[in-house]
């Protein structure tokens, strides 16, 4: 049976590991829809996939974070991204492919993925 | 409806967190003789007054002002209902809640528990401040995640760090695993 000796090995490893923070003032947040209808359409590997992502190539600073529902339910797994100057994406039926794509593009590139964005799927 | 269970689980422990709860147990429990699954979800939280707990079942009841359906309870209940298993919550203001479901695990209409490794990874990572413990039992035999236990190892290094998180879905994972070899 695994037990939780192995995580001393973890945190151990972990201190020894640079540990470089920004300030949380400039940072990008993710957030992804997880009500009843969110939770349905699929949002749990769409957030899973943000935090691994994020998490392997190492964005300290996007924090990734849950919300309810916003009330456009049909559009779920739904997605905004925050931009530190205050700009807003919505994305839109989400899929753990699509958030690795916002993730390369978006979060790291600058780059929206319009192709995603509310504005041209719900035409 | 729900493809999974653990998907229902996700989205009644939402409530909880809304509820502003700083624990919250989730168990798994499997018992082979009365070939019964029951899945329970405790916690601290604000809890309900005895009119809000009936109306909880309620799909046109909710505190959302986004839209005025509300099917996260309902659902749970009908998952469990239709496999001919039984639902009961309860719930006192300032004290919390607890909801159980019992599910006759081989009637035709058992939806699978699914993956709750997914479930309590996507919690924790969203949620670090909150604490969970997740149980799963198979008669009477099991294992647990608290994560007070896992904080008190990590001396303070966040909970939601990636390597954390993956390991406890290996921890989640594994041990489910071998809980469920015929051998048990």
């Amino acid at each position: 049976m695994k037990s939780l000796a192995e995580l001393q090995a973890i945190r151990d490893k972990m201190k020894n590991a640079i540990n470089v923070r920004e300030s949380d003032g400039d940072k990008i947040r993710v957030v992804v829809g997880m009500a009843t209808c969110g939770i349905a359409a699929g949002a749990r590997p769409v957030l899973n996939s943000f935090t691994e992502e994020v998490a392997k190539r190492g964005l300290s600073n996007v924090s990734v974070s849950q919300t309810g529902c916003i009330g456009i339910c049909q559009y779920e797994p739904v997605v905004e991204v925050f931009m530190p100057d205050g700009g807003k994406t919505t994305y839109v039926k989400m899929t753990a492919e699509k958030a690795v794509r916002v993730v390369n593009d978006h979060l790291v590139n600058g780059n929206v993925v319009s192709e995603y964005t509310i504005g041209s799927v719900a035409k | 409806m729900m493809p999974e269970l653990s998907l229902n689980v996700l989205d009644i422990v939402q409530n909880s967190v809304k509820a502003k709860a700083s624990l919250i147990s989730i168990s798994v429990l499997k018992d082979t003789q009365q070939r019964e699954l029951s899945i329970s979800i405790k916690d601290n939280g604000c809890g309900m007054t005895k009119e809000q707990v009936t109306r909880v079942v309620d799909p046109f009841y909710t505190t959302r002002t986004t839209r005025k359906v509300g099917l996260g309870v309902p659902f749970f209940k009908l998952s469990a209902e239709l496999t001919g298993g039984r639902f009961h919550i309860e719930s006192e203001p300032g004290i919390g809640t607890e909801i159980s479901a019992v599910y006759c695990y081989e009637h035709i209409d058992m939806m699978p528990l699914g993956d709750m490794a997914s479930t309590m990874v996507s919690l924790i990572s969203v949620n670090p401040d909150i604490d969970f413990v997740y149980t799963y039992k198979k008669d009477g035999q099991g294992f647990a995640l608290d994560t007070r236990e896992v904080k008190t190892i990590l001396e303070g290094l966040p909970v939601n760090s990636n390597e954390v998180l993956s390991f406890i879905r290996q921890y989640i994972e594994e041990n489910e695993e071998e809980m469920e070899e015929p051998s048990n």
